[in-house]
């Protein structure tokens, strides 16, 4: 017979993670925060990148090389990119988790999202590391 | 029955009754705010910046690949439709930024008073328009 004294404990642990915020998506707030971090870091690298596009816009392919060869050049804007594909990723995620209801679809659209600004971050990531290294 | 909007106010009562009450806010009936159609231009905007980063791109690898394939990318930003389409891209993210700005003010707590939305409703679409003609002032003059 079960001695009625002892207490029967599986788990040493309380639910305060749970009550944190890391309930049963287990990721609490990070994509919320994710968007406002990359959303402060664009405002100075927005202004920036307007200011650059207006500079080069008008410039032949040699020049904008030489213009990335530029180390300071070449990291604002890698961190532009790194910046604005993930503030893409993570609204579009939102707009798509507000109207596509079907699961399949759903799930398979946010695949989709994840995998297009993946590539597109590192296609452009690329190119911008050529150009500063080889021009 | 007049017009449209009394034939969707027809809702039914806890008995099953059919009767005559105002349902929630219909798109077809109900006059949207200036708050309500800035706040969905945030994400209209937000989806069609998501959809300018692929110029970027064929222009950052097209730079990174040969003067042929450079040539072709500045030739499209110059005809009409690619001067229409950076004007719209350019509006849009100033749009973005200024109601972006905003939003991050919303997100620590200020400017949520009705007067206040009024006003930064204000400055949100005088700071898209200053900061759009501003940008296409300096491009046209750096040509």
């Amino acid at each position: 017979m079960a001695n009625p004294n002892k207490v029967d404990v599986a788990v040493m642990r309380s639910m305060l993670s749970r009550a944190r915020g890391l309930g049963a998506a287990k990721s609490g707030t990070a994509h919320w925060w994710g968007q406002r971090v990359t959303a402060l870091a664009l405002i100075p690298l927005a202004v920036w990148f307007v200011a650059t596009i207006i500079q080069l816009s008008h410039q032949p392919r040699a020049a904008v090389a030489l213009w990335m060869a530029s180390p300071i050049h070449a990291a604002l804007l890698l961190a532009l990119l790194a910046a604005m594909f993930h503030h893409m990723q993570l609204g579009l995620a939102v707009v798509i988790e507000d109207y596509v209801h079907a699961n399949r679809t759903r799930v398979g659209s946010l695949l989709l999202v994840k995998a297009a600004t993946g590539l597109l971050f590192l296609a452009s990531a690329i190119s911008v590391v050529r150009l500063a290294v080889a021009g | 029955m007049s017009d449209v909007r009394e034939a969707l106010m027809v809702g039914r009562g806890s008995t099953g009754k059919p009767v005559a009450r105002p349902l929630s806010p219909h798109l077809q009936v109900y006059r949207l705010p200036l708050t309500v159609i800035l706040s969905i231009t945030h994400r209209i905007t937000g989806v069609g910046l998501a959809i300018g980063t692929l110029v970027l791109v064929w222009w950052l690898i097209a730079a990174a690949s040969s003067d042929a394939a450079y040539a072709l990318v500045s030739w499209f930003l110059r005809t009409p439709v690619g001067y229409l389409l950076l004007f719209g891209w350019s509006a849009a993210l100033w749009y973005h930024f200024c109601n972006g700005l905003r939003h991050l003010g919303w997100d620590f707590g200020h400017g949520f008073e009705l007067s206040q939305s009024r006003a930064s409703n204000r400055m949100v679409l005088i700071g898209t328009v200053l900061f759009t003609v501003l940008t296409w002032i300096i491009g046209l003059a750096a040509q």
